[in-house]
C-alpha cells in the first residue's frame, strides 16, 4: 500500500515585525485565524494542531508549547510541540505531514510562532545558552562568531569572495521588497550597501545578517479526500526529509552541509526526484546568513560544490531565471522570527505553486518547489518538496 | 501504509533521587544500550528515526535537540524532539511508522531532576507571563487548588487520597527500580506536613533521576525482531485549556479526550471490562482518582470509594499503579509516561517479577504534563 497523500490547502501569515505589541499567543492565533479563512474552515474542521517555535529562552515561558497551545487553536485537540532548533520551520509541516500520513487525521492546522523581541536587550543572549556547559559556554561564544567560522571555512575552501555572497543579500532583499509582510525589503540595495555594513564579526557584515524578528505563520494540512472537496489547486507534499548531525559540531567539516545533503536524498526519494536541479521549480534554501543559501544550495544538490554563487552571478536564481531562489525575499529580507521564518518558506511555495503570489509571482506556472531550514549547532538539516 | 505497530525492547536505568557519579548523557546512553540489546537490534544500522522528549528549562540548555543524538547513536539520522510527556513520544514514533516511512523508531526520554537548583521556580515559570506570574504563584499551591476543587465537585474525601499514597507506595517495595517504597498507613500519610492545604507533602510525588528507551517496529519487523511483541492498540492526547482562568478545575478533561481518542482506536467500549492493569499519573494522590474517573473506569467520586476498597490493588478488580507510580518511583519529569508505559510492557510480557499481575492481556498508561499544563496522553497495549 502507498502512502497517504497530504496537501496543503491553506496558508497565513502575520507581518514580520522588529517588535509586535500582540503577545506570543495572540500572533499564533492571528496566522492561524488568517490560514483558516483562507480555505473557508473552522477550527470545528481541525483535528489536530503542531506547533513549532524554537527556545524557550525567548517567549522565556516553561512549557511554552503548552503557553502557546489555546492561542494556536489547540483547545480541546490533540496537539504536540516538535523541536528541532532553528530547522523547526520546516520541520513543522512535516509533522503535521506525519500526522495525516499515519491515517490518524485528516485534518491538521500547523502554527510556527516566534516572539524574540521580548529577550531583553538582545535576542542574540538567549544563544549563549545553546551551548555545552561543560565544553563550550566557559568561552562565552557568540552565535555570530561560530557563523563567522563557517563562513571563513566555506570561502577559503572554495575561494569565494565576499562580493560574490553579498550578491545573494542584494537579490533576497530586493525580492521581499514585493512581499506585504516583509521587514528589510528594499527595492534599491545594491552590493557597496552590503559590502559597506558595520562589521560584526569578520567575514560577517550587518547586511548579511537576517533581521531579529516577531511574527507567526500557518498553513492547514489535509488529506487527499478532503483537499480535493476544498479546494481546485490543493498543493501537494511529495517529499519529506531531516536529518540532525553530531552535537560535537567542533568535529564536522564546515564547509560542507553533510546533514543538509542526506535530509535532501530522503526528500527527493519520497518525491522520486532523479535530477534535483532539473526538477526543482523553485528552491527557497535558509537565508539567516547570506552564505547559508549558497552552502544549503550545494547540501541539496542543486548547485556544485563551490558553485553556487554563479546561480545568482547567470541569473539562474532571479526571479525570473531558470530556477528562482528565495523569490519570497528569504529571511534576510521578509525577517527571521525564527520557526515562523521555515514555515514561510512552506506558505510561499503553496503561493507561488497555486499561481497567487502578486507582486512575487515566478513566471512559467512552476510546478515544483523545495523549502529547507537548517538549525542546531550547524546540526540539522528539514526538507520538504511540494508540488502541484 | 503500516497498520500495527508494537514496542519490541525497552532498556531502563532504574531511578535514583540522585546521581551524582553519571550525567544525563551517560545516563540514556545506559538505558539506549539496555533497549537495543533487548530488541536485538543495532542503532547505527537498523533504527531508521529518532524520538526525544525533552524541556529546555529541564535541561537548562536553549535548543536542547541539539543534545539529543549521539547518546542514542541517532548521529546524522532522522532525529527530532517533542516538548511533551513520553507517551507523547511514543505516539509521535507510532505514527512515524504508521507512514510506511519507517520500520524501526527509537523514543527516548530522561529526567535529571537533580541538576535542577531551583525547580519550583523553573516550574513556576511555565505561567502566562502576562496574566498569572505577577501573582507569583507557586506549582504546588495550583495543585492544591485543583485539588480542593475536586474534593468538593465529586465529594472524594482527604483520606480517598491518602490510601492512594498507601497503596502506590507500598507497591513499590516489590520494584527494584523504585527509591520511594514505603509501608504506610493512612495515618501516616495525613500527619504528615502540609504544602498547600488540602495537599499534603506526603501525597506528592518526590522527583527522581532517569532514563528510558523504547524501540518500536512496524508488523513486519517485529514479529522476526521478537517474540513478545507489545502491541500499541491505540494512542491519544490533547490540550485542554492552558490559561488558569478558564479551564475546568475539577475534571481532567485532556484525559477524557485522550481516552476517547485511544478506546476509539483500540475498538473499546467499557473500558473496566477492557483493561486488564493501568498505569495512571500519579505525581499527586488526587491526580490518579481524577484520572481513574477520566478514564472512565468509574463515575465521579467513586475512584477514592474504590480505592479505599483495595479495586486498584495488585490483586484486585482493576491493578492501578502496581509498579508504585510516581509517588513511589519518583517523579520524572518528561519521561514520566515513558515509565508508566515500561510497567506496561513488563506486565505484558510477564517480566515484572514480583509484582507480576496473573493474566494481563492489555493495559493502559496514561499520563499529564504536570502543573500548570492541562495535557496529557493515553496509550493502550496488548500482548
Amino acid at each position: 500500500m502507498g502512502m497517504r497523500k497530504v496537501a496543503v490547502i491553506g496558508a497565513g501569515m502575520t507581518k514580520f515585525v522588529r517588535r509586535a505589541q500582540e503577545t506570543p499567543k495572540e500572533l499564533s492565533w492571528e496566522a492561524a485565524h488568517m490560514a483558516l479563512e483562507s480555505c473557508e474552515m473552522t477550527m470545528d474542521d481541525i483535528e489536530a494542531v503542531c506547533l513549532g517555535t524554537a527556545p524557550d529562552a525567548f517567549d522565556g515561558v516553561h512549557l511554552n508549547g503548552e503557553y502557546l497551545s489555546d492561542g494556536a487553536g489547540a483547545w480541546r485537540k490533540p496537539y504536540m510541540r516538535s523541536y528541532v532548533g532553528g530547522g523547526t520551520g520546516v520541520f513543522v509541516p512535516i509533522q503535521g505531514w506525519y500526522h495525516i500520513a499515519s491515517g490518524l487525521f485528516d485534518v491538521v492546522m500547523v502554527v510556527a510562532e516566534e516572539k524574540m523581541s521580548s529577550y531583553y536587550p538582545h535576542a542574540q543572549a538567549a544563544f549563549l545558552t545553546i551551548f555545552d556547559h561543560t565544553t563550550e559556554r566557559p568561552l562565552k561564544p557568540n552565535l555570530l562568531w561560530i557563523f563567522a567560522l563557517e563562513m571563513n571555512r566555506y570561502m577559503t575552501t572554495y575561494g569565494i569572495s565576499k562580493a560574490d555572497i553579498a550578491q545573494v543579500a542584494v537579490q533576497h532583499k530586493r525580492n521581499a521588497a514585493d512581499h506585504p509582510c516583509a521587514l528589510l525589503g528594499d527595492a534599491n540595495i545594491t552590493l557597496d550597501d552590503i559590502l559597506n555594513s558595520e562589521v560584526l564579526a569578520w567575514p560577517v557584515q550587518r547586511f548579511d545578517v537576517s533581521p531579529v524578528s516577531d511574527g507567526a505563520v500557518a498553513v492547514i494540512l489535509a488529506a487527499e479526500h478532503i483537499a480535493k472537496r476544498i479546494t481546485d489547486k490543493p498543493v501537494w507534499i511529495e517529499g519529506v526529509g531531516w536529518h540532525l548531525d553530531t552535537a560535537y559540531w567542533t568535529n564536522r567539516d564546515l564547509a560542507y552541509p553533510r546533514y543538509v545533503e542526506y535530509a535532501a536524498r530522503m526528500a527527493y526519494d519520497m518525491a522520486g526526484i532523479k535530477e534535483p536541479r532539473k526538477e526543482i521549480n523553485i528552491a527557497e534554501p535558509y537565508d539567516p546568513f547570506d552564505y547559508k543559501a549558497l552552502h544549503h544550495l550545494e547540501g541539496l544538490q542543486l548547485a556544485e560544490r563551490g558553485k553556487a554563487p554563479e546561480l545568482y552571478s547567470d541569473g539562474t536564481a532571479s526571479r525570473t531565471g531558470n530556477m528562482p531562489v528565495c523569490p519570497s525575499g528569504g529571511l534576510l529580507g521578509v525577517g527571521n522570527p525564527i520557526a515562523a521564518a521555515g514555515l514561510m518558506k512552506i506558505a510561499e511555495l503553496f503561493w507561488q505553486l497555486r499561481g497567487e503570489a502578486g507582486a512575487r509571482q515566478v513566471p512559467g506556472q512552476p510546478r515544483r518547489g523545495l523549502a529547507q531550514a537548517w538549525g542546531d549547532l550547524m546540526q540539522v538539516g528539514t526538507v520538504v518538496i511540494m508540488g502541484r | 501504509m503500516q497498520e500495527r505497530v508494537a514496542i519490541v525492547g525497552v532498556g531502563c536505568t532504574g531511578f535514583r533521587s540522585i546521581t551524582p557519579e553519571q550525567s544525563y548523557k551517560e545516563m540514556v546512553y545506559e538505558a539506549a544500550m539496555r533497549a537495543y540489546t533487548d530488541a536485538g537490534v543495532d542503532p547505527r544500522r537498523d533504527v531508521e528515526s529518532f524520538v526525544t522528549v525533552a524541556e529546555d528549562f529541564h535541561e537548562g540548555t536553549s535548543i536542547f535537540d541539539e543534545y539529543t543524538p549521539d547518546q542514542i547513536g541517532g548521529a546524522l539520522k532522522p532525529v527530532h524532539t517533542i516538548t511533551g510527556d513520553g507517551l507523547h513520544g511514543i505516539a509521535t514514533a507510532y505514527m512515524l511508522i504508521r507512514t510506511g516511512q519507517f520500520d524501526i523508531v527509537a523514543i527516548e526520554g530522561h529526567s535529571k531532576a537533580s541538576n535542577i537548583k531551583t525547580l519550583s521556580e523553573v516550574t513556576a515559570y511555565a505561567q502566562d507571563p502576562v496574566l498569572n506570574r505577577p501573582l507569583k504563584l507557586n506549582s504546588h499551591f495550583i495543585a492544591g487548588l485543583e485539588m480542593n476543587r475536586y474534593l468538593f465537585e465529586t465529594g472524594t474525601s482527604h483520606e480517598h487520597c491518602a490510601a492512594v499514597v498507601v497503596k502506590n507506595r507500598y507497591n513499590a517495595l516489590n520494584n527494584p527500580f523504585a527509591p520511594y517504597g514505603a509501608d504506610l498507613t493512612i495515618e501516616d500519610v495525613l500527619s504528615g506536613s502540609m504544602l498547600s492545604w488540602p495537599l499534603g507533602k506526603r501525597e506528592t510525588a518526590e522527583h527522581s533521576d532517569g532514563a528510558i528507551l523504547m524501540v518500536l517496529a512496524s508488523e513486519d519487523k517485529a514479529s522476526y525482531l521478537t517474540d513478545k511483541p507489545i502491541w500499541i492498540l491505540g494512542a491519544g492526547w490533547n490540550n485542554d485549556s492552558a490559561a488558569l482562568e478558564n479551564r475546568d478545575w475539577a475534571h481532567a478533561i485532556y484525559a477524557e479526550e485522550a481516552a476517547r481518542m485511544a478506546y476509539r482506536q483500540a475498538g473499546i467500549n467499557n473500558p473496566l471490562e477492557a483493561i486488564d492493569i493501568a498505569e495512571v499519573d500519579d505525581t499527586y494522590a488526587y491526580k490518579e482518582l481524577q484520572a481513574l474517573e477520566a478514564l472512565g473506569f468509574c463515575r465521579e467520586g467513586e475512584a477514592g470509594i474504590l480505592t479505599v476498597e483495595g479495586f486498584t490493588s495488585p490483586d484486585s478488580g482493576l491493578p492501578v499503579n502496581v509498579s508504585g507510580g510516581s509517588l513511589g518511583m519518583g517523579n520524572l519529569l518528561e519521561a514520566n509516561g515513558l515509565a508508566r508505559a515500561y510497567e506496561i510492557v513488563l506486565q505484558l510480557r510477564g517480566e515484572a517479577g514480583a509484582r507480576q499481575v496473573e493474566d494481563v492481556n492489555i493495559g493502559l498508561a496514561q499520563s499529564w504534563r504536570g502543573v500548570p499544563s492541562s495535557s496529557g496522553a493515553v496509550l493502550i497495549l496488548a500482548n
